[in-house]
């Protein structure tokens, strides 16, 4: 039964994605254009079959909190929105950051700033991996390109979020969200018993038993000292995650004069624009982050020693490139180009600016 | 001194062990620790310390976690009853309590109080009531009665700049989520007595699955309002009482 | 094979839901597919537009600027696609609610008189169905045994009843479509 192929939306991926993977609750707040995500879930009814948990919460604030009180107890928790929700519940995922809890955050982004529009975006890139809340802290950002991502990467989300006691971001656009694509869902996993949890995750809020001290989950040190201290070990992670869990996919860039680096749909498009290039007898590769942090920042580092120049494109207006920009550090030119307020640039439109770049070096 | 009289069987206090020898930061005369000791006796009289979860504000209260010998989650300001909610529903089994003060409760965490009120959580909500806020420093809190002097309103709370005293206890009372509200005190031997009381059967309310218990402690912050501990306890049976009547709002 | 379609209208026309048949029978014969809608208040009333795309290898951008198919069925929808078809390529419109036909010489130019035939036998809701059989006779890309397969996963259970009359409206599309330039 799990090999079958269904056709769905990505926002629906995910819920199913969540249940299937062993997912022990969901706090959202319905919000264009992922509102689908709660909606499957409230369908498909899973406290009746799995066990797991759906609430609709009165505010992303709550949503978030409830993640956050959720996390505490050691089980599989998350929420989705999209960008205005996801600025509301920055402050919990600070909160959550700092605590060391696990959690998903799904952000499937729309135009900006402000109310914006519903339609699709990529301008929430800064936000997710430079830190939209308070204080040091890292989110490992995933974003899928696919229907079939929005559910793989659903299930990745929370291995990584329980390997790392991290919160994780699943970064989508509307587009992704809205579309229907095949997919295969994942194995159904059990949801982690009492024993496990108690097992896997001793810090967890389980209630206090005879056997250990009092377990407080807090991200509060007013000694500056404790503090530093908190902030030391939360970057040494950091840096173990750099080290370990860089997903990058290349297409065609072993020969390539020319890279474009894209992320989610963006990515697919300029694969579009890739293949149109190639005809034309342009050298062109495709370099996808599927970590946007951890950035596949060595891997860019290497091609920019090959090739004559990058192309970054966005549905924003530019702030991928910034990464791309630090990595290349200077060796070859970067040019960006993006549609912003909910505009999906189009194929052509990446060659015209791809074949700018090629004229600038020549 | 003649330890002779030391014997088991001249004992006639004790404090329960769910209630740790950590120093408490609060003020001499603070209504915190009283209401402190009475949880953690309702715990331990209950038998249920290893199936409470409590949940800590922002505010004088941030610190409760020390104190109290059980798993604690400390949630932002006013978020409490949003992390609650959770807990409950993904432990069902446990005794799950929040502990707010008015800023945290009543301001800030308006709608996430109103709104696990009125889904009736089956959760204890134990809400701190001195009118004030203590940890910043005695600024105005939405429960400060009108006249009454803050960092924030120096020359008195004024209604045409203010607003009104924020009654959130009778609000919460009204929704069809709580199943019990009341309004206690801990200032005299037979308050404490009442206010212990309702707590437990607050928190025996959250294993029957029929809506939220919400405890308001009328309190005092005598370094807050600038008085003697003993003046508080008078200032807040004149004036405090007039504005939060001590009973039971709700107990259905 | 490779398909590249856009589907525009009003919404309530079932633009959404005719590409999503489509789609459907895509998966059904093992093809990629992909089905991209236009999303929000346009739903309720405005234009709506869905891109689909059926092939056989794996499927990069599912944004299109150019299409092997465009139907549109308004004329806002029209203005917006005519010139999008790549060349060679088809073009299908419902006249009614046109206030000019197609002027391009250098692509298939269909027309189907679907909305009419909906209304004479007194459902609405079979528009799209006739105007997909219309597509299908053009471009017979799917098996009609997939079309209606597909349609039956995308119906809920209760309006299965309804498999028979879509089928005929399939079947009266196929009269109906002629080519006009």
């Amino acid at each position: 039964m799990s090999e079958e192929v269904k056709l769905m939306k990505g926002n629906e991926a995910i819920a199913r994605a969540a249940i299937r993977c062993g997912c022990d609750g969901y706090f959202g707040y319905p919000i264009t254009p992922q509102s689908e995500v709660m909606e499957t879930l409230m369908e498909e009814e899973p406290w009746k079959t799995t066990g797991m948990v759906v609430l609709q919460a009165e505010s992303e604030t709550s949503s978030i909190n409830m993640v956050y009180g959720g996390a505490c107890t050691g089980k599989k928790v998350m929420t989705s929105s999209s960008s205005p929700g996801v600025s509301l519940m920055q402050e919990g995922i600070s909160y959550i950051a700092c605590a060391e809890l696990p959690c998903v955050v799904v952000n499937v982004m729309r135009g900006g700033p402000g109310l914006g529009t519903i339609q699709p975006s990529q301008a929430d890139y800064f936000q997710t991996v430079k830190g939209g809340g308070h204080g040091d802290y890292k989110l490992i950002a995933l974003a899928p390109s696919t229907v079939q991502e929005m559910a793989d990467y659903t299930v990745k989300a929370f291995d990584l979020a329980f390997k790392y006691r991290t919160p994780v971001m699943l970064l989508a656009d509307g587009a992704i969200g809205q579309m229907m694509e095949k997919v295969v869902l994942p194995e159904q996993r059990p949801r982690a018993t009492e024993e496990e949890i108690r097992a896997n995750c001793p810090w967890a809020i389980v209630g206090k038993p005879a056997s250990r001290g009092r377990n407080v989950i807090t991200s509060l040190a007013l000694k500056s000292e404790e503090m530093e201290a908190t902030n030391i070990k939360l970057q040494a992670k950091y840096r173990e995650i750099e080290k370990n869990e860089v997903i990058v996919e290349m297409h065609n860039c072993e020969d390539a004069d020319y890279i474009i680096v894209a992320f989610g749909l963006c990515a697919r498009i300029c694969q579009k624009t890739m293949e149109m290039a190639r005809e034309k007898g342009l050298k062109v590769g495709v370099l996808r982050p599927i970590t946007l942090w951890p950035f596949p920042t060595e891997e860019i580092k290497a091609l920019a020693n090959k090739c004559k120049g990058m192309l970054c494109v966005e549905m924003n207006a530019g702030q991928m490139v910034e990464d791309v920009r630090l990595a290349v550090n200077g060796k070859v030119d970067v040019q960006s180009f993006g549609r912003l307020g909910g505009i999906i640039p189009a194929p052509d439109e990446v060659l015209n600016a791809l074949e700018k770049l090629v004229a600038d070096n020549a | 001194m003649n330890n002779d009289i030391i014997k088991p069987e001249n004992l006639v206090y004790t404090k329960t062990p769910v209630l740790n020898d950590n120093p408490m930061h609060y003020c001499p005369g603070c209504s915190h620790g009283v209401v402190h000791k009475l949880i953690a006796e309702v715990i331990e009289e209950m038998g249920i310390q290893e199936k409470t979860i409590g949940v800590a504000p922002v505010g004088c209260a941030v610190f409760a976690y020390n104190y109290l010998e059980i798993d604690w989650e400390q949630a932002a300001h006013g978020r409490a009853p949003a992390l609650a909610t959770a807990v409950k529903r993904l432990w069902p089994d446990r005794y799950v309590f929040t502990y707010q003060g008015d800023g945290d409760l009543a301001a800030i965490g308006t709608a996430e109080t109103i709104h696990a009120c009125n889904r009736g959580e089956n959760i204890t909500i134990i809400f701190i009531n001195n009118g004030i806020y203590g940890m910043t420093g005695g600024q105005m809190a939405p429960t400060t009665l009108e006249g009454m002097k803050t960092a924030t309103c120096p020359y008195g709370r004024n209604t045409a700049i203010n607003g009104y005293p924020l009654n959130i206890t009778k609000l919460v009372a009204e929704l069809e989520g709580t199943r019990y509200v009341t309004r206690q005190s801990v200032h005299t031997v037979a308050a404490v007595q009442k206010a212990k009381k309702a707590i437990r059967k607050a928190f025996e309310n959250s294993m029957e699955g029929k809506g939220t218990s919400f405890v308001e402690i009328v309190s005092t912050c005598n370094s807050g309002w600038k008085m003697s501990p003993a003046k508080s306890n008078e200032w807040m049976v004149e004036n405090m009482f007039k504005a939060y009547p001590i009973g039971d709002l709700k107990d259905k | 094979m490779k398909e590249e379609i856009i589907i525009a209208g009003f919404g309530g026309q079932g633009v959404l839901s005719m590409g999503k048949i489509l789609a459907y029978s895509g998966l059904l014969q093992g093809q990629e597919v992909s089905w991209m809608p236009s999303y929000g208040p346009e739903q309720r009333g405005g234009t709506a537009n869905v891109t689909v795309i059926l092939s056989d290898e794996r499927i990069s951008s599912p944004i299109l600027n150019q299409y092997d198919t465009a139907i549109v069925l308004n004329q806002p929808s029209l203005d917006k696609f005519e010139s999008t078809v790549k060349p060679g390529g088809v073009l299908i419109v419902d006249p009614h609610g046109l206030s000019r036909m197609p002027e391009r010489t250098d692509i298939q130019v269909y027309s189907i008189d679907a909305t009419e035939e909906a209304t004479r036998t007194n459902n609405q809701k079979t528009l799209n169905m006739i105007i997909l059989g219309g597509y299908l006779k053009i471009r017979p890309i799917v098996k009609i045994e997939n079309v209606m397969a597909g349609l039956k996963k995308s119906l809920p259970e209760r309006h299965h009843h309804l498999l028979p009359i879509n089928e005929k409206a399939i079947n009266m599309g196929m009269d109906l479509i002629k080519k006009i330039n």
